[in-house]
């Protein structure tokens, strides 16, 4: 089974601080990562792997230092790895994203797609379901667990906010993985210098321009803009009571409550 | 030309979830300068008997598609039927609630009609200001008085966007649940029901369903909970949730947890607040031994009442609330448990 | 010299970071504590390739090299010097000498399983009348046909009793002094050859630490380790490639120290600001830092000139002393910070302390590395 995985290379959103003078995001030295979610496909692409037999390959778009996010699924495991990368492609919505990222899987071919349900710095979700809808696959996200998979077949656990769903898909088909799934694995000392032994194809516009909707994709073709980015605006600041007996505390609560209404 | 703000009604069991009904609220605001019409979109199988509540709440128009076929969720069928409904009727606006199942659907509808869609927002509103009008036109759109400003967080809450979606129709949106206000229910109000017919073939359950299970619920869903109270790392372990635990219970409040209690295995990822756990606005949250850095902060912001424990007298979580205590939650929170049941006791022999 | 690590030593650190944080820092404190070897961490550092980093794929290694595995040890010892020396003692002590003197049988058998981590090593050379002067071998192993019989006891060994394969020195022709000793590869249970008194010790308490005794027990003579009289210099060569290791370890107890010295100091306050707002704290953590950085470059040439061929050995005793003295150094001095606090249990910095001073007494004393580098200097 051919397994691909879509990764994306996100900033460490824990690390991102914002500063205080200019309210924007400092981004300078916070570390990128492999997008949580993704990482948990690739670990599950890799458990099929040893279960299936077949080679698992690793598809990120992003500029050129998205390498490194290559390179590490590269040493957890990963097959062979392809970066989707083009000035033409910068400023992509979601929907121009996976016309992109669709493009680029019919040239790498599939049997099984697994992506992440959401990046951290997006959030969107979207990407997913609109390669599968790109690709006319059939798409389960939210899968939270691999029940049991076969040459033509995987059976996975849907998951919803009230419970779940046993689903039984033919491949090809995409999946999206949430955190549940899987845990995902280290690189390895070996696996690492690997890595960087192997070859890791980019995939241009150039290659990809036949098979894309060419108004639609960028910064210009994407179907929705980006207006304005602001930073939140905090709640205002209370009272806050410094060097208070326990027994204070808990009469200034009280008081609180009471004069809320809330007892 | 489009026309409509269509909002897709998600139901579970063939029960209305909140979240529509919040839709339906949000979008009788945005009718106040759009004047098109609400219109519900229900999708199920015998469900029919959830129409009225749709009106209820503020829907004009209900586009009922009642099949076998939908009697489940499954990515295909809806897909195929809210594609057919919007190419039917061309609507101006097109809302999901951003739940498991809105953002399975609304993708897939959204590129398969070619429109653009903003995920998981969490403010609405047309454009109004000549600014703002003059934005649109430069990128293309041909009416700028009905286009839709969707906000939504991004970066992990850090920063706000505001995303417009110019060009294509629908202009589509999930939206967070919890956010947005239901109206009041009004009993009285009718609509129009459409009965949309749509031919399913067996081709289209492209998955197959094995099994559907609903989780027993041991809790109240915090989202529409009252009051939380929350314990965040501060608080030691997991048996430091006992102490909250008693906190809640002498309140009758649910018991909320940020992101650290949760990755550290304490306590179920479900008790989560936060960016990356639930949105929550109760009367009351009380934030125990968290330091409330701004994933946490985003989750809970809206919160009638914050009150704060934490040993740190520069925590963060102190700038959101309305009171904040500087202490120790394993000294204070077994006190105030007491204290709240003493209060209550001396209320009720009044 | 070049500065800045190449892309593969970027990642690895990225690797070992996580992987240290995760799997190795929560048990610290416990290993300590209950003076408890830990097992179960053996399994993870194994399947992720910890156990043969410098050693080439064919032999079962991960084909990486000295600065790799260095940078393996210092981040290990950063949250636990215990699992670090777990790491050092196998590869540099076991594994590495029957990489640079087994032959291709010797490697096949030997080599394969312990740099896949399969088995444990160990090395046995210091006895209670042999310590710095390691000439004085009273262990000895005689030709008996097809097999060497040894009688006699090693002490203070690192994995004894968890460790499945043995380096041991023993002399096989007193008359020749040095040069009557050689060394043997031994597996455990060997008949004749058990597990003496555990030591209790200051610190690396997790880490085992035993005595080997070798009561007729005989090997099969194949298992020499080089040619007979060779021992010495396996020894010394041996410990040439562990100092490197050592010093690693010392260099992250250091980083370790200051990483949690300055966390500390800016949650605690005392006369209404945080310590780390007082001058005192600040010039003392930039001159830790400085030196600590003066160390990790120390540390890691050594480690290239081994990946180079070159002559390492004064690097690497270098390495070793000026490390090993910087970790007692900063340990102390960021316990200092800490006040009443850092005395306590309650916090790693007293553990860290404790750990730091093994780092100049093992293979090797400081002394023994200041005679290494006046050696090579000429002073003879």
């Amino acid at each position: 089974m051919k397994i691909v995985v879509c990764i994306k290379q996100v900033p460490d959103t824990v690390e991102v601080k914002i500063d205080p003078k200019t309210g924007t995001l400092i981004r300078d030295g916070v570390p990128s990562i492999i997008n949580h979610d993704d990482k948990t496909g690739l670990e599950a692409a890799l458990t099929l792997k040893e279960k299936l037999g077949g080679t698992v390959t690793v598809v990120s778009m992003g500029p050129p230092q998205a390498d490194v996010a290559l390179r590490e699924a590269l040493a957890m495991g990963c097959d062979e790895a392809y970066l989707v990368s083009a000035r033409e492609f910068g400023g992509s919505d979601t929907y121009a994203t996976s016309g992109i990222l669709a493009a680029a899987l019919e040239k790498v071919g599939y049997d099984l797609i697994i992506t992440g349900r959401q990046a951290i710095d997006g959030d969107t979700a979207q990407v997913g379901p609109q390669i599968a809808e790109k690709l006319q696959l059939p798409q389960v996200s939210y899968v939270e667990e691999v029940v049991d998979a076969g040459a033509d077949f995987v059976v996975v656990r849907r998951q919803f906010e009230d419970g779940y769903h046993i689903v039984k898909v033919k491949t090809p088909c995409l999946l999206t993985a949430i955190a549940e799934l899987a845990e995902p694995r280290y690189m390895s000392v070996g696996g690492v210098f690997e890595a960087y032994q192997k070859e890791i194809k980019t995939i241009g516009f150039e290659e990809l321009k036949d098979g894309l909707e060419l108004d639609m994709i960028g910064l210009k073709g994407s179907p929705t803009n980006v207006y304005k980015s602001f930073t939140k605006e905090m709640k205002g600041t209370g009272t806050v009571l410094n060097d208070v007996t326990p027994e204070q505390a808990v009469d200034a609560i009280i008081k609180k409550l009471e004069e809320k209404f809330i007892i | 030309m489009s026309k409509g703000i269509f909002v897709v009604i998600e139901q579970r069991s063939g029960k209305v979830q909140n979240v529509g009904l919040e839709l339906i609220g949000e979008s009788t605001r945005l009718k106040e300068d759009l004047k098109d019409d609400v219109v519900a979109v229900l999708l199920g199988h015998e469900i029919e008997g959830e129409v009225d509540k749709l009106y209820h709440y503020g829907a004009d128009k209900v586009i009922l598609v009642d099949s076998p076929y939908l009697k489940n969720y499954v990515t295909e069928p809806y897909t195929k039927a809210i594609t057919a409904i919007v190419k039917e009727y061309d609507p101006e606006i097109m809302l999901f609630g951003a739940s498991s199942i809105g953002r399975d659907v609304a993708p897939r509808v959204a590129s398969r009609v070619k429109t653009g869609l903003v995920a998981d927002t969490t403010g609405l509103r047309m454009a109004k200001t000549e600014e703002e009008f003059a934005k649109e036109a430069a990128m293309g759109c041909e009416d700028p008085t009905r286009a839709l400003l969707m906000t939504r967080p991004a970066f992990g809450g850090n920063i706000m966007a505001t995303l417009m979606c110019p060009r294509t129709k629908p202009q589509m949106a999930t939206v967070r649940p919890g956010v947005m206000r239901r109206i009041e229910k009004d009993k009285s109000r009718t609509g129009e029901l459409i009965k949309f017919n749509v031919d399913f073939t067996d081709a289209d359950m492209n998955v197959e369903i094995l099994e559907v299970v609903k989780a027993d619920k041991k809790h109240a869903d915090l989202t529409e909970a009252k009051m939380i109270v929350s314990g965040g790392r501060g608080i030691g372990g997991p048996q430091g949730f006992d102490m909250i635990r008693d906190v809640a219970d002498a309140l009758g409040a649910e018991i909320g947890s940020s992101r650290a209690c949760v990755d550290a295995g304490w306590i179920e990822k479900d008790r989560q607040v936060g960016q990356t756990g639930k949105t929550v606005r109760p009367e009351l949250y009380m934030a125990c031994g968290i330091s409330g850095a701004i994933q946490h902060v985003a989750g809970m912001e809206n919160s009638e009442v914050v009150i704060s424990i934490n040993k740190n007298d520069t925590a963060p979580i102190f700038e959101v609330s309305d009171l904040g205590i500087v202490g120790d939650v394993k000294v204070i929170l077994p006190r105030l448990a007491d204290a709240i049941r003493k209060y209550k006791e001396a209320k009720a022999s009044n | 010299m070049e500065f800045g690590y190449s892309k593969e030593h970027v990642l690895l650190r990225d690797l070992y970071r996580k992987f240290a944080e995760t799997e190795v820092a929560p048990l610290a404190e416990e290993l300590d504590e209950e003076e408890r070897f830990p097992v179960e961490t053996l399994g993870k550092l194994a399947r992720f390739g910890f156990m043969g980093i410098p050693f080439p794929k064919e032999y079962g290694g991960a084909g990486g090299d000295y600065l790799a595995y260095s940078m393996a040890v210092e981040e290990l010892a950063k949250v636990c010097a215990t699992t670090a020396v777990i790491v050092s003692a196998h590869t540099s002590l076991c594994a590495g000498p029957i990489y640079m003197f087994g032959t291709e049988e010797q490697k096949q058998k030997f080599l394969v399983p312990l740099a896949k981590g399969e088995k444990l090593g160990a090395f046995g050379l210091t006895e209670p009348s042999a310590g710095t002067d390691s000439s004085m071998q009273q262990t000895t192993a005689k030709l008996d046909g097809d097999e060497y019989v040894l009688n006699g006891t090693k002490v203070f060994i690192t994995n004894a009793g968890y460790a499945d394969t043995y380096v041991i020195v023993a002399m096989t022709d007193k008359s020749k002094g040095n040069r009557g000793i050689s060394a043997f590869i031994v597996e455990k249970d060997t008949p004749g050859f058990t597990i003496g008194n555990k030591e209790r010790k200051m610190g690396i308490r997790g880490s085992a630490t035993c005595e080997l005794i070798f009561e007729n027990c005989r090997i099969p003579k194949e298992n020499l380790l080089g040619r007979e009289g060779q021992g010495f210099k396996v020894a010394m060569q041996t410990l040439d490639g562990g100092r490197i290791g050592i010093a690693s370890q010392a260099l992250g107890i250091a980083e370790g120290a200051i990483e949690e010295c300055v966390k500390y100091v800016m949650e605690r306050k005392q006369f209404k600001k945080k310590i780390g707002q007082f001058q005192n704290t600040q010039f003392e953590l930039a001159d830790m830092a400085a030196k600590v950085e003066a160390v990790k470059l120390l540390v890691y040439e050594a480690a290239c000139e081994k990946d180079a061929h070159r002559p390492y050995s004064h690097l690497s005793a270098m390495a070793k002393y000026l490390a090993g003295a910087t970790a007692s150094d900063v340990t102390r001095r960021c316990l200092q910070l800490y006040g009443g606090y850092g005395y306590t249990r309650d916090y790693p910095i007293e553990r860290m302390m404790r750990d730091a001073k093994i780092t100049e007494i093992y293979e090797g004393t400081s002394e023994v590395q200041k005679i290494v580098i006046s050696s090579w200097m000429g002073l003879k």
